[in-house]
């Protein structure tokens, strides 16, 4: 009985950074209804960035956020304003197949630059360290990756709801046009909703390289896990990303306590089955 | 004035059917003029080709971007291995079976997929090809994860000659190649065809006129599918070797096949034809330079996407009014032309 608590627990953790890979992508649709099918290979773009800066300045990963988070928005605005801005329209095709062109690219750079050898950041004590809960030992780096990710989410929703900035995504997510004539830059806003999420991501990539090892060709597996934890949780809904993030982490932790080979399968049946009872995930932002 | 005249076909129309006769007979015959090296490359054209066209239905016509088209690629290169090894089945009517069972597979799969929208659409269908991907590797009698070979024998009842089976694997190729084409051009040509144009260009006005959307669109999903695995099949007897990473390839089966569209220009029968013949000549200039290339790739296609979003093909088009195939119907006045897509 305790195994099964502890897989259950640590698939609740595990939602956490679901949850993380999950927010940036949440915020981008929110504001401007883009899906970037490369924000996986920019979240392992940000584990990299983060490799090489803890190796120049021979810092701790979580220091090296301190650069990799604002490299990753300042890319973040760049890409939005250079290229991914030109792609929006009423059409669907340009944005998906720009960013299936981007995730390529990025992907094939990394390992160019990187090859295609598992890399991992260094944590230090903390990645093995734990702390007993009832009899479980619970380890600090999940523990802390599903802090960060409500953190992370309670951030978003203020700033979302309580700021300036906020009320531009708003305006420019309900109806371009009027926002514009408001004397809201659409291309800025937007640009900046990307630099936001992509700082998340930043934070998302770091929290992976240090869970696990990573290579150029795992974007793709990070962006289906983002993505199921905002369908299931429903589409604009950032806490309802969160319970997402947690029902995928506590399928997958299950299905791997019953078969290592089910770990990956038990997620994706789980999203199926959502989607099939819950077409609009099991917490849909409810229309004011 | 006198009554205008409606005609389909046209002159550039009828000329090219004539080249694309003469060159398919000088195609079909190359296992007498062409080396060994000529025919592999010519054959993955064809199957790349047949990819390309299948996709471009789906996306182009039927407005369903998919990213997970490697799942009946797989599925059908498993099929392929698993009615050979266990059920006994000669391998061309094995491939022919993998089609019918895609398609009894992509009903329900479409039916849960369809709920989603879009762009999440497209991931639904990597979700989907990644659960095969996951399936096919929990199944030890297939090789697991590390995969499996065709077996000698099973090969061998294709020619017992080492040219006769690359002559044979060759001539599959280029035949799906034109009946995937032929399908697609007859499936446009019809009514139903019609009723696809229609959801291209409005899928409101389409629905307004009495079309139902979802079933077109089922009906494309199906075709699609078990066509894309037919070619799944062709495409691991030829490698005669199987595994999980390799069929279910995302960047094989679908990055390519996107790009091939993108840059010869989506939702055009021309286009993916263009297309395939522009990757390949880049992928046999630029191979050399190993991963660069698909970087080259990537950016070309959003280069199109973004400057050109109808293609090479849309370019030639608009420039020279030109139509190889006769989808649209064009309306003479006097002497006048003008074309009604």
């Amino acid at each position: 009985m305790i195994e099964w608590t502890n897989a259950l627990v640590q698939g609740v953790l595990l939602g956490g950074l679901y949850a993380l890979f999950a927010a940036g992508l949440s915020l981008i649709f929110g504001v401007m209804r883009l899906v970037n099918i490369a924000h996986g290979d920019l979240i392992v773009l940000a584990a990299y960035i983060g490799l090489s800066t803890t190796m120049i300045l021979g810092v701790h990963p979580f220091v090296a956020l301190l650069i990799v988070m604002p490299v990753m928005a300042g890319i973040g605005y760049a890409l939005q304003r250079g290229l991914l801005n030109q792609a929006l329209g009423d059409d669907i095709l340009p944005p998906l197949l720009v960013t299936f062109g981007l995730s390529v690219i990025i992907q094939n750079a990394l390992l160019e630059g990187y090859s295609a050898d598992p890399q991992k950041l260094n944590g230090g004590v903390i990645e093995t360290a734990s702390i007993s809960l009832g009899g479980l030992a619970v380890g600090i780096l999940p523990l802390l990756t599903f802090a960060i990710a409500v953190a992370v989410i309670a951030v978003l929703q203020w700033v979302f709801y309580g700021t300036g900035l906020g009320r531009g995504f708003r305006a420019v997510s309900d109806n371009q046009e009027i926002a514009q004539l408001m004397g809201l830059n659409k291309a800025h806003v937007f640009g900046l909703a990307m630099a936001l999420a992509l700082g998340v991501t930043a934070i998302a990539g770091i929290l992976l390289g240090v869970r696990t090892s990573f290579d150029p060709a795992i974007g793709g597996g990070r962006l289906i896990f983002g993505f199921e934890a905002v369908i299931i949780g429903g589409l604009g809904n950032l806490w309802g990303t969160l319970a997402g993030g947690v029902i995928l982490g506590v399928a997958q932790t299950l299905g791997a306590k019953i078969d290592p080979g089910w770990q990956l399968l038990a997620g994706h049946v789980a999203f199926l089955v959502v989607l099939a009872v819950r077409p609009n995930g099991l917490f849909p932002r409810v229309e004011h | 004035m006198s009554a205008p005249a409606v005609t389909r076909a046209t002159q550039a129309s009828r000329l090219a059917m004539l080249v694309a006769a003469v060159a398919l007979a000088m195609l079909a015959l190359a296992p007498w003029w062409a080396g060994r090296a000529d025919m592999r490359l010519m054959g993955e054209i064809y199957l790349y080709l047949s990819l390309a066209c299948l996709w471009n239905l789906m996306a182009g016509y039927a407005g369903l971007v998919s990213v997970g088209q490697q799942a009946y690629v797989g599925f059908g290169g498993y099929m392929l291995f698993a009615l050979t090894v266990f059920g006994g089945l000669h391998p061309i009517a094995a491939i022919v079976a993998a089609g019918g069972l895609a398609a009894v597979v992509s009903v329900p799969v479409a039916t849960l997929i369809f709920r989603l929208k879009g762009a999440y659409f497209a991931i639904g269908t990597w979700v989907v090809a990644e659960v095969f991907r996951l399936s096919f590797a929990q199944v030890s009698a297939l090789g697991g994860g590390s995969g499996s070979s065709l077996p000698v024998g099973i090969v061998r009842s294709l020619s017992s000659s080492r040219s006769g089976r690359e002559a044979l694997s060759y001539w599959l190729a280029l035949g799906a190649a034109i009946v995937v084409i032929g399908t697609i051009y007859l499936f446009l040509r019809s009514r139903r065809g019609l009723a696809l144009t229609a959801i291209r260009d409005s899928e409101a006005a389409a629905s307004g006129l009495g079309i139902d959307i979802w079933r077109t669109k089922l009906e494309v999903y199906v075709v699609t599918s078990a066509l894309t695995a037919v070619i799944g099949g062709l495409i691991f007897l030829q490698k005669l070797r199987i595994s999980p990473d390799a069929a279910f390839s995302v960047n094989d089966w679908t990055a390519f096949v996107i790009f091939i569209v993108v840059i010869g220009g989506i939702g055009t029968l021309e286009g993916p034809i263009i297309g395939t013949l522009v990757f390949f000549a880049i992928r046999e200039t630029l191979a050399d330079f190993g991963t660069s290339y698909l970087m080259i790739l990537g950016a070309v296609a959003i280069v199109v996407m973004l400057k050109a979003p109808k293609g090479i093909w849309g370019l030639i088009r608009d420039r020279y009014d030109l139509e190889l195939f006769p989808l649209g119907y064009r309306v003479h006045h006097d002497g006048g032309d003008r074309k009604e897509s």
